[in-house]
């Protein structure tokens, strides 16, 4: 099934194949319909109530927040992208693999840490105090800049490996050409490697837009009401739940645009440009200041984005195991598992169904379906509060008939099927992820060009072969890193689980979350910590997948 | 063609099996939770219960199982699952919360003469659906070596001018904030409320997100002034005896202290009801308050239980006798008025 736009398909279409296609879309794509749907019947009171006061506020804050972020990654990431990429450099090869790591720590958590450390009370700023007086300038952390460095920490990596990928990937003839006919190293890049890789970083950059449009908690810490935290407002504070579905649904239709701006951007970029064993862009190797200059940004950016936050949070981890019972011990434990057992169930089903999506809609040969099938990819943006919602209504609903059937014909109730279980919490993690899996996915199988398979039919291998020989082999990092990517994103994910998941069934984000709240910090520690090294494993084996041999198909 | 068929309905089988397990693996969790003497609880407060309902299950061998999570989103959950819900009792720590479950029919009523003599009528529902289990009395802070006592009296007094930015308070998205402008609606009118929260915004005032956070930042000299709910500071103090913030009881010469609760009550549709009733009835006499509202430093909602050591050193004070419930019932006219004061 994983054959793309092959000229014997048209001969004979199936019937069954787009069914799963439409089934499988459709049920991705419902609950953020049904939140969507509200706006059907606006609630112009709530409406003329928000126009008249937060509503400008909130737009104009996602507005700077979506372009800080976008600009911040945008920037860190291709900037290290290329330096890794093209120059050589004292740390270099270590470097290349730990400037992913600052994606292991959930931003929320980040938050905090930059709270605690940086905010008035906080190490930093009592030291500048102490050492230059109380009135001592300091950058006010608690704002939009201190919501837009945090974010941008946590997300440039989805920039910085998307990037690194398409410089690598990036035959070196075209770059060497142009300084040759003159250009410098820096026009070549703005002229030459930068277009080459835009498609790649247009989909990190829109990774990262998305996931500064759905993120309520960090925004909250800094005091920085975006349209996220205003349907939270809305919801939890004028108890209206149909007004803010509808300021949910207007913000899936804003990230929809996004979509088809990043999609228009990528379908007119498209080279097939996979460089085989070609050299790639000549790495130059810096001398003197300018590799200090370079090994210095590199080592700055992971000391920010990694090194502090994990200081911090082994010195509360110090003085928690000082004071650490059995029984707290085993909390943790059931925790951990927990928090692993949902982890690995989500992977394998968010890229399951990814892979489904995909190549079916590929498969199919149709334009359309294929545009069609990037609306699972709208999840992402939609904060999990909100899809918790779309999906809890309708499974309760289904609960409900079924058991009122059950009892009918047979006489017995079997309680919550779906609610009750981690079924519900699975459906709202497919949703939720779907677009990472389904980018990396899609991304792997755009390289297997038609000619890759005629090739190989060329050359007399069967559709099998084709298929276990040519096809899987080319997609299975793209599938590997998708799982993984949805992994480490469920073992951080926070709204979703606390509102789905069966009684008692708590998590280590959950916990972290519940301490956070309280500002009891010294007992985030140790969960917390657990979280970002059970994230280190699978982003191990994610860069040793794209980087066994040329494949690298994240995004 | 066939091997591509077989092919897909291998990765949907796959899918199935996944579900299968998801499925399985919580529903036993479930089956587990409704065998035998156990509670199942929702509960928003979600710092020391669990050594609380360890001591209840010690004493009556009733098993108390919790899920935590934000009191709208439970709440949510409770009228979603309707009469198939496993939670038994609800926990929350705000009275608005509490107001609003009843309001929406997710509480049923409970006659018990020991609730009765246990809680103060006006910490509880009129209809007997919730009832309040801790005081937190939300009042003003101050740093002693830049505030003396004699310059502070109402909450309402400092919109003065002269604590232009040296007063800290919560972000509006916060229920304690709304609840306490609630009580400023009940006391003044909404006319009344806005002016004094227009005050609020007009004096600068700093908002952290965190009680912690604002009393440490009180201390390191960010504001002078703070409103904040007491026993943060009693935390506070557990940890460091030495830390120099002082308490002071807001609204002695009119109304009295704004005080807020947690408390719980019994879902509409509990299958363990009798056993929910029992722990809530534990929970107001002298062991339950002392381990719930000790544990916390909050004031125990049974007049007859000793306060802890730390909060009763605060001294005696006079609080607001307003039925808490009013807070529930203002909540949305005080989440408006604060969007329209312009109060982040």
């Amino acid at each position: 099934m994983v054959v793309s736009p092959n000229p014997n398909q048209s001969k004979r279409p199936s019937r069954l194949l787009p069914l799963v296609l439409y089934v499988t879309i459709a049920l991705v794509v419902l609950p953020v319909v049904i939140v969507a749907s509200s706006l059907l019947t606006p609630s112009t009171v709530v409406w003329r109530h928000l126009a008249q006061t937060i509503l400008p506020m909130l737009l104009g804050n996602t507005a700077l927040l979506l372009l800080g972020v976008s600009a911040g990654t945008l920037v860190i990431g291709t900037g290290l992208a290329w330096l890794i990429t093209a120059f050589d450099f004292p740390g270099r090869r270590q470097f290349r693999w730990m400037l992913v790591l600052p994606m292991a720590i959930p931003a929320y958590v980040m938050g905090f840490i930059y709270m605690a450390l940086f905010d008035f009370a906080g190490p930093f700023h009592t030291f500048v105090r102490s050492t230059w007086g109380q009135d001592a300038y300091f950058p006010q952390i608690r704002s939009g800049w201190g919501a837009i460095l945090v974010m941008t920490l946590t997300l440039y990596p989805y920039v910085y490996l998307l990037a690194k990928a398409g410089f690598e990937e990036q035959a070196g003839s075209n770059f060497e050409a142009a300084k040759a006919l003159g250009s410098s190293k820096l026009r070549a890049f703005f002229t030459i490697a930068l277009p080459l890789a835009r498609p790649s970083i247009a989909a990190g950059v829109a990774l990262a837009a998305m996931e500064s449009l759905a993120d309520f908690a960090t925004v909250r810490y800094f005091n920085f009401p975006t349209v996220a935290d205003g349907i939270l407002r809305v919801w939890h504070g004028m108890m209206d739940l149909g007004a803010a579905s509808e300021l949910a649904g207007l913000l899936a239709l804003f990230s929809l645009f996004l979509l088809l701006i990043e999609h228009r951007n990528r379908g007119r970029m498209k080279y097939y440009q996979s460089r085989g064993k070609l050299p790639g862009i000549p790495v130059v190797r810096l001398g003197g200041w300018t590799a200090a200059l370079a090994t210095l940004c590199c080592a700055l950016t992971l000391f920010a984005a990694f090194g502090l936050p994990l200081l911090q949070l082994l010195v509360w981890a110090v003085r928690e195991l000082a004071i650490l019972t059995p029984a707290v011990m085993a909390t943790y434990w059931r925790l951990a598992v927990n928090s692993l057992t949902l982890a690995s169930l989500a992977g394998g089903l968010v890229v399951l169904l990814a892979l489904i999506v995909a190549s079916l809609s590929r498969l199919s040969g149709r334009r359309t379906l294929q545009n069609l099938s990037r609306l699972v990819t709208i999840g992402y943006a939609i904060p999990g509060a909100v899809i918790a919602v779309g999906i809890l209504l309708p499974l309760a609903f289904l609960d409900h008939s079924l058991n009122i059937m059950t009892s009918e014909l047979w006489g017995f109730a079997p309680g919550l099927l779906f609610t009750g279980s981690l079924v519900g919490l699975m459906y709202a993690y497919i949703v939720r992820f779907m677009a990472i899996a389904y980018s990396s996915v899609d991304a792997s199988m755009e390289k297997i060009t038609p000619n890759t398979v005629l090739a190989a039919r060329a050359l007399g291998a069967n559709a099998r072969r084709v298929l276990f020989d040519v096809q899987l082999p080319l997609i299975m990092p793209g599938v590997l890193a998708g799982a993984v990517l949805v992994f480490v994103d469920v073992m951080k994910e926070l709204p979703i689980t606390v509102m789905m998941r069966p009684m008692g069934y708590d998590t280590l984000a959950v916990w972290v979350w519940q301490m956070a709240a309280e500002s009891l910090w010294t007992s985030t520690a140790l969960p917390a910590l657990i979280i970002v090294l059970v994230g280190l494993v699978p982003i191990k084996i994610l860069l040793e997948a794209s980087s066994a041999g040329d494949k690298k198909h994240i995004g | 063609m066939n091997k591509k068929h077989l092919f897909a309905g291998l990765v949907v089988l796959l899918v199935i099996a996944l579900f299968g397990v998801g499925l399985f693996v919580g529903r036993a969790n479930n089956r587990d939770v409704a065998a035998g003497q156990v509670i199942n609880i929702y509960t928003s407060r979600h710092y020391g219960v669990e050594p609380v309902f360890q001591e209840f299950t010690k004493q009556t061998g009733i098993e108390v199982r919790f899920t935590t999570g934000s009191d709208a989103a439970l709440r949510l959950r409770l009228q979603a699952e309707g009469k198939h819900t496993l939670a038994d009792m609800y926990i929350a720590v705000d009275a608005g919360n509490l107001w609003l479950a009843g309001q929406d029919g997710l509480l049923a009523e409970v006659q018990s003469t020991i609730l009765q003599n246990n809680i103060p009528a006006n910490l509880r529902d009129t209809n007997n659906r919730w009832f309040g289990l801790t005081r937190r009395v939300r009042t003003i802070m101050y740093h002693p070596d830049r505030v003396s006592p004699e310059q502070l009296s109402t909450i309402e007094a400092l919109t003065d001018p002269k604590w232009k930015g040296r007063l800290i308070m919560r972000p509006s998205t916060h229920s304690y904030t709304q609840s306490l402008v609630s009580s400023l609606i009940a006391a003044h009118g909404n006319a009344g409320a806005e002016a004094i929260v227009r005050g609020f915004v007009a004096n600068e005032t700093i908002l952290i997100d965190s009680d912690t956070r604002i009393l440490e930042a009180l201390a390191a000299g960010q504001g002078d002034v703070a409103i904040t709910n007491h026993y943060y500071l009693g935390r506070l103090l557990e940890g460091n005896p030495n830390f120099p913030i002082k308490v002071f009881w807001a609204n002695q010469g009119d109304r009295g202290a704004h005080v807020n609760i947690s408390g719980a009550g019994i879902t509409a549709h509990a299958r363990n009801r009798a056993n929910a009733i029992k722990l809530l009835e534990w929970l107001s006499g002298p062991n339950g308050q002392e381990l719930f509202a000790g544990s916390n430093h909050e004031f125990p909602a049974n007049p007859k239980v000793a306060a802890h050591p730390i909060i009763a050193a605060f001294g005696e004070f006079k609080t607001d006798p307003l039925n808490i419930g009013e807070y529930g019932r203002l909540q949305k006219d005080a989440v408006e008025l604060l969007n329209r004061a312009g109060y982040r």
